[in-house]
């Protein structure tokens, strides 16, 4: 040996990775991940679904909001691998290859929006309220939107937007459907 | 912002749960994460490893039990309480802050005992605790204790559990008499951290108050119980007189301080006026008049 030889690097520190599979919009994927990376991630970065937006990173805007299980949750603050085994529903699982869905035409009827950035979370609260409140009152509207930070609108015209969706949702729905009872225990 | 790494482990037992906690150093465990995931993304926590309890059946259950008590198990969501059509008739101190905890989207994952977990001074459900006398029930390799709210929580963030310790419910004990109560806290706007906040628990023998509670959010640095104040209402029929003496008594044992939720002096007229509040709800219609 000489005075130097250089050596391969090893390192003690294992990266732990776990394979998760879960539905995302009714399909299933599947990734290897490491155990921090949040949902958000998982979802803009790793699967393209780019409709969820990251705000404030900092759990307090609610524009990263997806539905797990079908309550909503905010991405940023949920760990990917905690979706292992999860129904996860996205801004693209809204709409279909040819319609809008009822939530999103509200929004364009009645200006829900101005710059967008807070619209996906927005309408997944939306979603999650109408499906256990068909018939919400203004203040149920506010009160269920209240996670969600809106910049642009003041409000009025996503409120709007959402009563209009639960009305249209309501004259779809075949007047013998049985009334959902959002799954109380 | 990510988290530092950490490995990750999802049990579906209590006691695979307590195994991994005792095997690793620095492991911590994961309930909604509400509070765990903002830390661990700023890296004000590091832990080496997460035990998610999230798969432990059996932890989701809230209700009242034969012996007059309640139970709120450790995976009982803030939501959970929010919707539940029984909670009020049984709880009305813990049904009416429900809703004024954190943000509706927090409120699908956050929970009722990792807040308590958590220990933070300006968390609402400590004041419940305070005001109803509840414990919570740890487990550990050896088996389980239950911990007055008062001993466990050891100060800023801090509690009694051991390492490999779970807490698996909160118990509120049985009301000697009918239980009353209600919850009041100012925010400046949906999802911020009480201003004030107080909640009141009474146990009524007819008009009289046989037992009573008080405790107070954001106004010191760590929850108080304003022990004077409740036995200022013992025995009384809420008469206005009893009521300003408890309002007085309960702004007495704050110690605010002065920040960008407001002055020490508002939040110590806000605490009386929200002790008058409460109990005006529940003074027999004579009182009032008197
Ligand atoms: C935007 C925002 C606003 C909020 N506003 C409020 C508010 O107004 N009032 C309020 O009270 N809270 C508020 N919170 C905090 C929220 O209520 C959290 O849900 C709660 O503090 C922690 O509960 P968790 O289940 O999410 O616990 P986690 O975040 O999972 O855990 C918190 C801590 O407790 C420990 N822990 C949790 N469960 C257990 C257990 N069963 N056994 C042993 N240790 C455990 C964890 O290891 C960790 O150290 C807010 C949070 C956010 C993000
Ligand atoms: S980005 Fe998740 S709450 Fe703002
Ligand atoms: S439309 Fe711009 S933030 Fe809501």
């Amino acid at each position: 040996m000489t005075l130097f030889e250089e050596v391969p690097v090893t390192t003690t520190d294992e990266i732990p990775v776990r394979r998760v599979e879960m539905r995302v919009n009714g399909e299933t994927r599947a990734a290897n991940i490491e155990p921090r990376l949040l949902l958000a991630h998982l979802l803009r970065n790793g699967l393209q679904l780019t409709g969820t937006h990251t705000g404030c990173d900092t759990t307090n805007c609610g524009a990263c909001t997806v539905l797990f299980d079908g309550q909503p949750v905010k991405s940023c603050t949920v760990f990917a691998v905690q979706a292992d085994g999860h129904d996860i529903t996205t801004v693209e699982g809204l709409a279909t290859a040819s319609e809008l869905h009822p939530i999103q035409e509200g929004f364009k009827d009645e200006h829900g929006l101005q710059c967008g950035f807070c619209t996906p979370g927005m309408m997944l609260s939306a979603k999650a309220l109408l499906d256990e409140n068909p018939n919400p009152t203004e203040d149920d509207v506010r009160w269920a939107l209240s996670g969600n930070l809106c910049r642009c609108t003041g409000y009025q015209n996503i409120v709007k937007a959402v009563l209009w969706a639960a009305e249209k949702l309501r004259h779809d729905a075949p007047a013998d459907a049985p009334a959902d009872d959002g799954g109380e225990a | 912002m990510f988290p530092s790494r950490f490995d990750y482990k999802s049990p579906t037992s209590l006691e695979e749960a307590i195994s991994l906690l005792s095997a690793h150093e620095d492991a911590k465990v994961l309930a909604g994460g509400q509070s765990l995931i903002p830390m661990m993304k700023l890296r004000f926590a590091a832990p080496a490893m997460l035990v998610d309890i999230n798969n432990i059946p059996g932890l989701d259950q809230h209700g009242a039990q034969s012996d007059g008590s309640y139970r709120i198990g450790a995976l009982v969501r803030h939501a959970d309480l929010e919707k539940s059509k029984t909670l009020g008739d049984h709880q009305p101190t813990i049904a009416a802050a429900a809703p004024l905890v954190a943000d509706p989207i927090v409120r699908t994952r956050g929970t009722f005992v990792g807040s308590v977990c958590h220990a933070d001074p300006q968390g609402d459900w400590a004041s419940c605790m305070v005001a109803l006398d509840g414990s919570i029930v740890a487990q550990g390799p050896n088996g389980r204790r239950t911990i007055a709210v008062d001993e466990f929580v050891a100060g800023p963030f801090q509690t009694v559990l051991a390492a490999d310790e779970i807490a698996v419910e909160a118990i509120i004990p049985p009301a000697s008499g009918t239980r009353k109560g209600g919850y009041l806290k100012l925010e400046r706007r949906v999802g911020d951290f009480a201003t004030a906040g107080v909640a009141l628990s009474l146990e009524m023998s007819g008009s009289t108050v046989a037992k009573a509670g008080i405790g107070l959010t954001g106004v010191g640095s760590a929850t108080i119980s304003a022990t004077e104040a409740a036995a200022a209402l013992v025995g009384s029929s809420l008469d206005d007189a009893t009521v300003d003496a408890a309002a007085e008594a309960a702004a007495a044992a704050t110690s605010p301080r002065s920040d960008h939720r407001g002055s020490a002096d508002y939040k110590r007229h806000i605490v009386a006026t929200f002790v008058r509040r409460l109990l005006a709800q529940h003074q027999p219609a004579e009182a009032k008049v008197a």
